[in-house]
């Protein structure tokens, strides 16, 4: 059976997640919305108002990273891992992320237990066996970080310093030909010479941030070349309890946070724009019916419906095992669970705000006109309603997003999470709470977790302060 | 006045009602006593003649909403819902999976929740106005620009990245106060107290006085701001005597809700400092999966959630004399 085969990269079998289809159809629709916003002036005019920040443009870059990495982690498969005499493949058991095949280094390579930032031993002392046989009880050195070096101990310095000089000078060239490349498409658009461009972009008098972009640009390629080439040698966030490598988890976990960030959103808003709008539009009995839904729900207190539903889940799936087949599978039938009950708590606020705002249009003239010419109802809300509220959803989104991730960790913290076996910054952080109590502390692996929410949290608020600018009339007044 | 506050509390009954329903389709409906029993019992001991016998300890043993065995009101009366949702109406929250009873505990552990809530969200409130008035006060200028990017990075920090810091920093490193506990005696109380208390506010500062200094923003660019400048009084003057007055009314809406909530205590805080309140109460109960006192502290929350509504609404009328209830 395990005689040497190969494979095609056609080959794999796909896995396609709940959360994956869910993702792939948000991308759809983001696509759409590019190209149909590219040919309208007014939706493009706000958006090159948001992009012409410099502040704005530089966290939308990082949002791009942490998304391209929450992406490639969302396409699964299984590899062939022998052929059969019929010539097909016996497929692995466990699934693959296309990111995970990507890390493999950092993937595979596990210690036995914690183990520093660039550490060359590990965190606790063991009986070790000399050659001569005498047993001593010393710091053992690990089995990949360090690994190349004979004498760590007076090396390691000078070997990471030498490193870290060649991630500088590789991530400056990607940095200009970025500059060049940005020049020369600059020079060709606006009819100038390559110098004149690039004098221009340098000395900031463009209409765009391109400063910013390269700066921008320029601090993510140094982080990611920073991480394959350092972390090919050392674990450049230490070790876990069982030895997985903290940079791997922390980068894993960008597909949770962002999955938590997004689908709540996304399956809550046709609920609260439908609900909302047919109370604001209708009034009567609707309005009290649809009023009444929201009171009650948004009476009980967030985390503890979320902890019940929760709690229900937990039991379904105990009672029911056969309906989910693996681990993975069960994780992320919790995932999107917890994503469709944070939405079911936080709609309510989306939905007040569309009704109070479909109150005050349906007073405004186009829409009296309409329904003057006997326009049906349904087309009134689709084609004249909800294209004039839609600014307010897409604050909501952005807005909403930061809160969300933050919110992860601490429902991981009272219990109700994501999944205990999956990878998630409050999961982290939840197991963290205990390595705090050591002596010496680890401190690793909490902090890694912080700086990647952190990071992403950060952006994601910059960035939602750009759009509410750009979109909210009421602040752009004053 | 009277009239429409009476009108509110009848108005709050449906939603209670409609509050208990929603826990009760969650709890029993969904998840029927038998699962429940089931993850009791653990995986051990199931046979049928256990899970009988513990529907019957905890009053499981009934029909879920409609006894037809029964007679009379009785058929209504001995039911799962009655026995289970009901009751909570006259505050009567039964016994808890371990036999204590859930109204004893949560009239004991509403004290230390409040000790703590209370002092956070008044010196809370009263830094994060300040603050903002500040950024008010210097609009503009750098002073208010980097007070407000220092409040989105505040802002972006993990509340528990505060917990744990500060609980690190200052009470393990610095040896200043003691890490977690609590004391019923007073004097003794205020040094379990601080801790809690300052990383909460710390913890607020960001969002709280980013909310506010734009609520003082939209007020100071109303016209009678204008004339109250154009008279000549002093900034200062314009600010306090002026502004703060008619920024009370959007303050009040984010406010008054929130205090009758103060009860409640807060999840993260009391069970990382060890505070037995009705946060750490609750976490409890969801880590054991006991589902009567999680539905006890629903109901509860509720009943608290719409007292504030009411209470927001009075104090309208309290600093807007503009607004007749009616």
């Amino acid at each position: 059976m395990n005689k040497a085969f190969d494979y095609h990269w056609w080959d794999i079998d796909l896995v396609i997640l709940w959360t994956d289809a869910l993702i792939y159809i948000l991308v759809a629709a983001v696509s759409i919305f590019v190209i149909y916003a590219r040919r309208h002036e007014h939706l493009r005019a706000p958006w090159r108002q948001i992009l012409q920040r410099r502040l704005a443009m530089s966290s939308l870059l990082i949002l791009m990273a942490f998304v391209v990495i929450g992406l490639l982690d969302s396409l699964h498969f299984k590899v062939p891992e022998a052929q059969r005499d019929d010539g097909r493949f016996q497929y692995s058991t466990e699934v693959y992320s296309l990111f995970d095949r990507l890390a493999l280094p950092l993937r595979n390579r596990t210690e036995k237990t914690y183990s520093e930032p660039f550490a060359y031993r590990l965190y606790a002392k063991e009986s070790i066996e000399l050659a001569d046989g005498t047993i001593r009880r010393d710091y053992p050195r690990l089995q990949y970080g360090a690994a190349h070096l004979d004498d760590p101990e007076r090396q390691r310095a000078a070997d990471i310093k030498q490193r870290s000089l060649v991630v500088l000078a590789k991530a400056m060239l990607a940095a200009l030909i970025i500059v060049i490349i940005l020049g020369s498409w600059q020079a060709r658009r606006n009819k100038t010479t390559f110098m004149t461009s690039l004098r221009h972009m340098l000395t900031g008098q463009t209409n765009w941030p391109w400063r910013s972009v390269v700066a921008t640009l320029f601090f993510i390629f140094l982080l990611i070349i920073f991480s394959i080439e350092l972390g090919s040698h050392y674990h450049i966030l230490g070790t876990d309890k069982v030895g997985q490598d903290v940079l791997y988890l922390a980068l894993k976990s960008i597909r949770t946070g962002l999955v938590i960030g997004t689908l709540t959103t996304l399956v809550m808003l046709p609920f609260a724009i439908l609900l909302g709008i047919m109370a604001g539009y209708f009034r009567g009995w609707v309005d009290d019916v649809i009023q009444y839904l929201y009171t009650t729900l948004s009476s009980i207190p967030g985390v503890l419906l979320i902890a019940a539903a929760i709690l229900v889940m937990q039991v379904y799936i105990e009672n029911n095992p056969q309906q989910f087949a693996t681990v993975l599978q069960r994780a992320d039938a919790r995932l999107l669970f917890l994503c469709m009950i944070l939405g079911i708590t936080s709609w309510t606020s989306l939905c007040r705000l569309l009704r109070g705002e479909a109150l005050k249009l349906r007073e405004a003239d186009y829409i009296q006109a309409a329904q003057a010419f006997g326009v049906r109802s349904i087309r009134i809300i689709s084609r004249h309603l909800l294209p004039n509220v839609m600014h307010i959803v897409l604050i909501v989104i952005v807005l909403d997003f930061s809160g969300l991730v933050l919110a992860e960790a601490v429902l991981a913290y009272v219990g109700v999470g994501v999944d205990p076996s999956m990878n998630s910054w409050g999961n982290m952080i939840n197991s963290a709470r205990l390595e705090m109590a050591r002596e010496p502390i680890v401190w690793w692996s909490l902090l890694a977790a912080f700086m990647f929410m952190f990071m992403l949290v950060l952006a994601a608020n910059l960035f939602a302060d750009a759009v509410r600018d750009a979109f909210d009339p009421r602040l752009r007044s004053s | 006045m009277l009239a429409y506050i009476i009108r509110r509390i009848l108005y709050a009954i449906p939603i209670l009602i409609g509050v208990n329903l929603l826990t009760f389709v969650l709890f029993f409906v969904v998840n029927t006593p038998e699962n429940m029993a089931r993850v009791n019992l653990g995986v051990k001991h199931v046979t049928p003649a256990a899970i009988e016998k513990w529907k019957t300890e905890h009053g499981y043993d009934r029909p879920l909403l409609y006894n037809r065995q029964a007679a009379g009101t009785a058929s209504l009366t001995d039911t799962i819902f009655y026995e289970k949702s009901v009751r909570l109406f006259v505050f009567d929250f039964g016994k808890a999976d371990d036999g204590r009873d859930i109204g004893y505990d949560i009239s004991q552990r509403m004290w230390p929740s409040l000790a703590i809530a209370l002092p956070m969200f008044l010196v809370g409130l009263l830094v994060n106005i300040t603050l903002s008035m500040l950024l008010a006060f210097f609009r503009g200028t750098y002073i208010d620009m980097s007070g407000v990017i220092l409040g989105v990075i505040l802002m972006s920090v993990s509340t528990l990245f505060y917990i744990i810091g500060g609980q690190y920093l200052i009470g393990k490193l610095w040896h200043l106060v003691p890490i977690s506990g609590y004391s019923v005696e007073w004097p003794t109380a205020i040094k379990f107290l601080v801790l809690p208390v300052v990383i909460g506010v710390i913890g607020g500062i960001g969002s709280g006085t980013r909310w506010y200094r734009t609520i003082f923003l939209e007020e100071i660019n109303k016209d009678y701001v204008r004339t109250a400048r154009a008279k000549g009084l002093s900034e200062l003057r314009v600010l306090f005597r002026h502004v703060l007055k008619n920024a009370m009314i959007p303050i009040l809406t984010g406010v008054v809700v929130v205090i009758p909530l103060l009860f409640m205590g807060s999840l993260l805080t009391e069970s990382f400092f060890g505070i037995p309140g009705l946060g750490s109460y609750t976490i409890d109960a969801i880590l054991a999966q006991d589902f009567s006192i999680v539905k006890a502290m629903v109901f509860l929350g509720s009943v608290l959630y719409i007292i504030g509504l009411i209470l927001t609404d009075i104090s309208y009328t309290l600093v807007d004399p503009r607004i007749r209830l009616n």
